[in-house]
This record gives C-alpha cells, structure tokens and sequence, in this order.
C-alpha cells in the first residue's frame, strides 16, 4: 500500500515492521489497533461459543454438550464477551484511534501508559482463560460469581476472577489516561463544546470506568479471599451476608453497562450527522446526557436486586432511580432522530449499523424498564427475558455501533475499503438473525422459561429453535462482513481524503494518518458537525 | 516524542484520579464495615478490644511522621538540595520498615491466639467476630501491601534523584510519589479509629 502514499504514514514511519513494532509501539493508532484486533478476536470467541450454546437449546435435554459443560460455556461466554470484548472493546480500539486525532493532539497524555494499559490487559486475558484449562476445570459461576455458589465450586474460579481482577486495572489507566488528554491536549480552538460527541462520550465513560473499577476489584479480591483464606465475609454460616456481595458486585457492573453502551451511542452521534449532511439535533444535550446517563447510572444498582432480599423502600427507590436513567437515554433517541428529520440520508453500510442500533437499543431500552419497574420484574427476573433485553442493549446496541465505526474508521486508518453491497447485505442478515433470535428470547422470557437453564419443557422447543435458526442467519451475515471488511481493507479500493464528508478533525488529515497525526499543530476555528467546511481544522 | 515539552498538571491529574480509584478500592471494605457494624455492634465491640491499641498508636506516629519525611523532602527537592531528598526518602522508607516490623509482630500475637481468617477458634465464637477479624485482616493486609508499594515506588525515586533524572527543574515523579505516600497515610487515619479506637 506504500505507493499511493506521498507521506510517511503510521504504517511505515519506523522502518521496521517486525511484531515488536507493534506490541511495544506508544503510537496511539498502533496501541488501537493492537486492541482492535484483540478485542474483537475475544468477540469471535464469545460468538462461537454463544452458537454453541444456541445448538444446545435447539431441542430439549442433551443435543451436543452435557449440562457441566452447558454451565462452563455460559459462564466463559459470558467473562470473554464482557471482560474481554465489551468494556475494554470501544474505549481500547476506537478510542485509541480516533480521540486523540479528534481533539487535535498528537497522541495520549500518557503514552507508556497506554501501551502497559494493553499488555496488562493482555495479561488478564491469558490468565482468565487459563482458568478454563487447569484446577477444577472452566468456572461455571456465570460470569457474575455470584456467592455463595462462587466460594464453593470445585471449579477454577479464583483465576478466572484473578484475570477480570487485572483487566481492571487495564481500564483504569485507559480510563484516567483519557480524562487527562480530554483535559490537557485540546488542540488551539478545540473547546469543550467543539468536542466531538464520541469524544465526550469516552470522557464520560472514562469517569465510570475510574470510579467503578476499584468497587469490582475489592469485591473480587473478597471472593479469592473467601475461597483462599476462608474469611467468611459473604458466608452466613459465619455472619456474612451474600447479599452484600451482590450489592458491591453490581455497584460496578451496572455502571458497568454504560462503560459498554456510552462510546457506541458516541459514535452514533458522530455518524447519524455525517450521513444525514445536517448538523446534529442537540449538540449540548447529548454531551449532557453522557454526563447524566454516567451519574445516574451509578446509582441504579440495586435493580439487578429485587428478587435478592432488600428492602421494600429500597427497592422503590432503585426502580425510581432507574426510570430516570431512561430520560438521557430517551434525550439522545429524539436528538438522533430529529437530526434524521429533512436531512439529506445516504443509506450506506456506517449509517445502516447506525441506523439500526437506534431501532435495537430502543427496543432494548424500552424493555429495561420492564425489569427495572419492581412489579414486572418479579415476574420476569432470570428468565430469558432478561437475556434477550441485555443482547438487545449490549449487541444491538453496542455491537451494531461498533461493526458502524468498523465501517466507518477502519478504511480511514488503512486507507483502503470494503465493498459496499456486501457490506449491505450482511448488515441485512445480521439484523435479520439479530431479530429472530433476540426478539424470540424476549418472548420465551414472558412465557416462563428461565436463563442458564440446560434443559426445558417441550412447550418451549418450537420457539427455541426458531432463536437458535435466527443465531445461524446473525453468523452467516457476521462472516459475510468480516471477509468483506478485512478482505476490502487490506487489499481493497483505494480510500483517500474525505469520502463521507465527515467535519471532525480526523477527516482533516491525510489517510492513512500520519505518525504524529497532525503535519502542522491544528488551530480549530469551527464546531466538528459544521459541514459547511468539512476537511477543513 | 523527545520534543514534547512535560505536561506536569497532566502528571498530576493523572495522579490524583489514581489516588481516588485507591480510595474507592479501600471504599469497598468501608462499606462492609459500615453495614456489619450495624448488624452485629456488640460483637464488633468486644473484638475491637482485643486489638492492641498500644500498637496502633505506635504505627500512626510511625506514619505520620515518614508522611511529614515525604512532604520535606519535596520542599527540599524544590530548593535544590538533593542530599537531603535522599535523607528524606531514606527516612520516609525507614518508617515504612518500622510500620511493617510492628504489623508483623501484630498481626503475629493475634495469629497466635488464633485468631485469623477461617480459624477453628473465631468458628467457635460469635459471627459477628470473625467478620470483624475478616475485615480487620482484609483492610490492614491490603493497606500493608500498599505500604510495600509505597516504599517501593519511593526507592525507585530515590534512584532517579541521585542518577540527577529527578531535580530541583523536573521533580513531578517525586511530587506524585509523595501523594501516593500520603495516599497510604490517609487511609491508615481512617482503619485506625475505625478498628481500634470508636469501638
């Protein structure tokens, strides 16, 4: 690809090409994709054995896997899609790429710290997934390690809690990284408010990630030292309580969820402008509403509790809470939707994956409320409802977003591109497949059939095989884009200067970006969805 | 990147937002505290009498004093004059020594009377107790490893301010080292009432 390329790109600059010029480069391009592609090799892990799961409960009672291996599967699913894929996925890859360029500095604050931010993610990962294959065997916890089935097992859950343990640490220092370079690094002119929404949103999610992170790591050292040393702090044989455990489990992992969904409805708030020719509806209020949705959210923990043992008053006061989470959430749905209205949209593949997060996150929104209104939720909790709603937020909503930025940053950093129609068709698919087998969980749910459970009644076979044919259409179009985009951007079409007419500063620079981003210091004079000048800092 | 110039209010942001997510860490088992404080006060009573006060005292003036060495020897670094930063820093690691010889001894006569995580003689008590020495043994052996942290990323400045790389022009490492130092302090003020005194 060098002979398209008058400048020095970050894909030549040093010279070298060898693996150590990647795992140990402080580029923040380099350490991006680093995590993209191993972020998103954990997600074809977690997507393989999600299938295998679906072809288990394609009937009822054993089809391919006894049930010890049902519980180990799930529970592995679970630890990679979200430790290893989810939260470390858009912060670690996109973020790394794009933020730095969009605020017009030269790379992070704090460079080394970036590149150990990967390696002990790196680190994590090996030891979690070493866990599947030494001591006891793969934890069959789910992967919330819920006490008191947590300190018990015979299976290998201290190293597998370990990985998640050290993974944290990871997302802290990306997390204060890019608080520090959000603040330190704007470029001359590049206020708060010219910041790009998928900028604002990595600031808010960074505050999450700082001040939930240290909450799981406690807890998880209390469930090793609960299996190691016997403490006995979640045991009520010996005056603990598990209830606390879940209480201090969840005031990460449900703030946790904004640290998954925040960067991806930032990207969307990037794209739907640039594919619509119209400045985005509500700039300030989708900035406030990141800051609101990572504020309120951290206090709503105790909805993933109302079957746990809690007070009544506590639980009207987390349903209460809950509900307010959904008014920045909604704020940005409108704020997309009226950036539609009499804009000029051209369908291409980034504004269809953004299009339908929309659609996806709503509809998974929407059913949040459900489980976070008390009343319904007795009826619903630890069913497949539950499943359904969380895929809905986290693979509609997060996935879909994160195969548009695929679509829409990858080209720019190579400087070559997919095709576009099967690009559109798999987005097709996958939608398609996303719907059957989602909506159809959702469905089960409501008729009674509870999650993690390996066998079932025959009323609930038909409807449980229609899902596991919906997870074969989502695969068939996953496989159809992935060959597609990595097939286009290594040996595809030229892309050069600034097809989408984006208007932020990434859009500005020549492709693929060059070492420092930046030939010259960017002085920014307009706000990033001013498309009267876009390419233009 | 040898032309950037240093960002020492970024290395210092930096800095205090890891100082917060240590707070938060430590939060965690403040929680726990708080909620079984409540549940079992009587209990929590009795076992925190048990503790040796005399112990306790000794090690907050061991730590306040190697905070006070930390704080010294930043002004001293300000000022240029580098051999008392290294005598600082000595003393500041010193204390840190002091602080874990006494823990051990401590934590050792409790260990001895059989009291420590999952043993048969807190089984045999009231529950309320062995989550209290759960807790005590939690927050005391975390802060400790903290305390160790501490020392180590001070003699690691101390390296760098005799090899001339940390100086009266560039001294933000030891600024941050010095905050974490007092990070480990501060935390220390709140275990020691909690366990040892209110109770």
């Amino acid at each position: 690809m060098t002979n398209q390329q008058p400048h020095t790109s970050f894909w030549n600059d040093t010279g070298k090409t060898g693996i150590a010029s990647w795992i140990f480069s402080t580029d923040h391009k380099r350490i991006g994709l680093l995590y993209f592609y191993s972020t998103f090799g954990f997600f074809l892990v977690g997507v393989l054995l999600g299938l295998l799961l679906r072809i288990e409960l394609m009937a009822p009672g054993r089809t391919i896997m006894g049930a010890q291996t049902y519980n180990a599967l799930f529970t592995v699913h679970g630890v990679v899609m979200i430790f290893l894929f989810i939260i470390p996925g858009f912060q670690g890859s996109f973020g790394n790429l794009v933020m730095p360029i969009q605020i017009g500095a030269r790379d992070v604050s704090f460079p080394r710290l970036n590149l150990l931010s990967w390696w002990i993610y790196i680190i994590g990962a090996i030891v979690a997934l070493t866990s599947l294959f030494s001591g006891g065997g793969a934890p069959d916890t789910g992967w919330t390690f819920y006490v008191p089935f947590s300190a018990r097992t015979g299976t290998n859950v201290s190293l597998a809690v370990l990985g998640a343990f050290i993974i944290g640490f990871s997302s802290i220092l990306t997390g204060l990284n890019f608080i520090t370079t959000i603040h330190r690094l704007k470029a001359e002119g590049m206020t708060w408010w010219r910041l790009p929404l998928f900028t604002w949103s990595l600031y808010a999610t960074a505050w999450i990630q700082i001040l939930a992170t240290p909450v799981l790591a406690i807890t998880l050292v209390l469930v090793v030292a609960e299996r190691l040393l016997g403490t006995g702090l979640f045991d009520p044989g010996r005056g603990g309580d598990p209830v606390m455990y879940q209480h201090l489990f969840w005031i990460y992992s449900h703030p946790a969820v904004y640290i998954m969904i925040l960067p991806a409805m930032g990207v969307i708030s990037d794209i739907i402008p640039v594919f619509s020719r119209k400045p985005i509806f509500g700039y300030k209020m989708i900035a406030f509403s990141s800051i609101a949705i990572a504020a309120a959210g951290s206090l709503v923990w105790g909805h993933h509790m109302f079957t746990s043992g809690m007070s009544d008053t506590a639980v009207m006061v987390f349903s209460f809470l809950t509900f307010i989470v959904a008014i920045p959430s909604a704020i940005k749905v409108f704020n997309w939707v009226s950036t539609l209205y009499g804009g000029s949209i051209s369908l291409e593949a980034p504004m269809l994956f953004a299009l339908s997060f929309i659609l996806l996150f709503s509809i998974g929104g929407l059913s949040g409320l459900i489980l976070g209104a008390a009343a319904t939720d007795i009826h619903v909790h630890d069913t497949h409802f539950v499943v359904g709603h969380f895929h809905y937020v986290m693979f509609g909503g997060t996935g879909f977003a994160f195969f548009a930025a695929m679509h829409y940053w990858l080209p720019k950093f190579y400087g070559r591109r997919y095709a576009e129609k099967p690009a559109i068709v798999a987005w097709a698919l996958m939608f398609t497949g996303f719907n059957l087998l989602y909506f159809t969980m959702q469905v089960l749910g409501m008729k009674g059939m509870p999650r993690r459970y390996y066998d079932y009644l025959p009323e609930f076979a038909n409807l449980n095989l229609v899902a596991t044919i919906g997870s074969w259409i989502l695969a068939a179009g996953l496989l159809i884009m992935l060959v597609n985009l990595f097939r286009g951007l290594w040996w595809g079409k030229p892309f050069e200067g600034n097809p989408w007419g984006g208007a932020t500063l990434e859009w500005s620079i020549p492709t693929p970006p060059p070492t420092e981003n930046f030939t010259e210091e960017p002085i920014v004079t307009h706000g990033p969805y001013d498309f009267t000048r876009s390419g233009q800092p | 990147m040898s032309n950037h110039h240093k960002d020492y209010a970024g290395a210092k942001l930096g800095m205090w937002l890891f100082l917060f997510t240590e707070l938060l860490l430590f939060g965690g088992l403040f929680i726990l505290y708080a909620v079984y404080l409540a549940r079992y006060p009587h209990e929590f009573a009795s076992a925190g009498s048990k503790l040796n006060w005399v112990m306790g005292s000794a090690n907050t003036v061991v730590l306040l004093t190697s905070s006070l060495c930390a704080a010294m020897a930043v002004t001293a670094v300000q000022r240029g004059e580098l051999r008392r930063v290294l005598q600082l820093i000595g003393a500041t690691i010193l204390c840190a020594g002091g602080f874990m010889t006494i823990k051990y001894f401590e934590w050792n006569s409790k260990i001895s009377h059989g009291i420590y995580p999952g043993s048969e003689h807190l089984k045999a008590g009231p529950p309320g107790e062995s989550v209290f020495f759960s807790l005590y043994y939690m927050s005391t052996g975390i802060h400790g490893l903290h305390v160790l942290i501490g020392a180590a990323l001070l003699t690691w400045i101390g390296v760098k301010v005799k090899s001339g790389q940390v100086n009266a022009g560039d001294y933000v490492l030891l600024e941050n080292g010095a905050l974490y130092w007092h990070l480990v302090d501060l935390i220390w003020i709140f275990i020691f009432p909690l366990y040892y005194l209110v109770l």
